[in-house]
């Protein structure tokens, strides 16, 4: 007996679940670590939001400027890529764990197409408003006659918010482009870890959409 | 050491195609509420139950986390909403500041 044991201390045995030398959770140190990215990540995107929505109530009034047609349209068209850009990720995660090299790599071009769309539809959104007069700070003459004392912040959230976005899908686009490129080097995992990320890009905007476009939808 | 790959076999097309019809039919539903333009009250709670249950479907099938380890899930989840909730702390000084105008 040694002298742990003797204490009456409880002692786990070499290679038990929690003893040292397994994977208590069962995946490996990149996956866990993505997971805490996205963990930590998801509070930024909820601090975002949490503020947004503070303003919103806080002030006399909040401009509801965006007409059902064309601008929820267009706004729903860019949800429909990042969701279908979700579905061929995920198909191209299951061909990896085929070894289906060439399949993935398609798979994975599919999804990067679908996230190009969705920059591609949100820069012409923010071109168009931003030459209506909306900026950081700044509404357009028209809207503040609207609705007068609506605060100047709906550019700045609405701008901050979707720019942090925009930037996640430009890094996610970038990072597939990268696996897409070396699939023959990279592990399933790699792969998977990959998707991890693209989704959660995905399920960020499953909330910045209903907040930011369909309340803000016109009387 | 424990193998890390021996649990792949996660999900059929079939299943994930189901998923993202889910998805889509919560996210025309939301649309539909913009567009009968509901009380604003009342649509952001539904939005919200929407999202809420389309992060879970993402989550649960997408990221594979249904078929990961209870342990994982255990760890991740409770953290993510109970901080995520504590962000709220500070939301109804929003109405006082409304008030104080």
């Amino acid at each position: 007996m040694n002298d742990a044991a003797a204490e009456g201390l409880t002692v786990s045995p070499v290679g038990s679940e929690w003893g040292g030398g397994v994977l208590p959770y069962k995946v490996g140190h990149k996956k866990l670590g993505m997971w805490l990215f996205i963990l930590s990540d998801s509070l930024t995107f909820g601090a975002l939001l949490m503020a947004y929505s503070y303003a919103r109530v806080a002030s006399v009034d909040w401009p509801t400027p965006f007409p059902f047609n064309p601008s929820i349209i267009f706004s729903t068209v860019m949800t429909l890529c990042l969701l279908s850009s979700s579905l061929t990720m995920v198909m191209a995660v299951s061909a990896s764990t085929r070894r289906d090299i060439s399949a993935a790599r398609k798979w994975i071009l599919a999804t990067m197409l679908g996230g190009a769309a969705f920059i591609i539809l949100h820069l012409m959104e923010w071109n168009h408003l931003i030459g209506e007069g909306l900026g950081p700070g700044q509404l357009p003459t028209e809207w503040a006659q609207k609705w007068p004392g609506a605060s100047p912040l709906f550019g700045s959230t609405f701008f901050g918010i979707t720019g942090l976005h925009m930037f996640h899908v430009f890094s996610g686009l970038c990072y597939l482009g990268v696996i897409a490129v070396r699939m023959k080097k990279m592990t399933h995992e790699d792969v998977e870890i990959s998707g991890l990320y693209w989704h959660f890009v995905d399920l960020v905007w499953m909330f910045v959409f209903p907040l930011v476009y369909l309340l803000s939808v016109e009387h | 050491m424990t193998d890390i790959h021996d649990h792949e076999h996660v999900g059929s097309a079939k299943l994930f195609i189901n998923v993202w019809i889910a998805l889509l039919a919560i996210t025309f539903f939301e649309v539909f509420l913009a567009y009968i333009n509901m009380r604003k009250d009342i649509m952001l709670i539904i939005l919200m139950g929407g999202s809420i249950v389309k992060a879970a479907l993402i989550m649960a099938y997408f990221m594979h986390l249904r078929f990961e380890r209870l342990s994982l899930v255990l760890t991740l989840v409770p953290a993510m909403v109970v901080c995520l909730t504590l962000l709220a702390i500070f939301f109804p000084d929003s109405f006082r500041l409304y008030h104080l105008r």
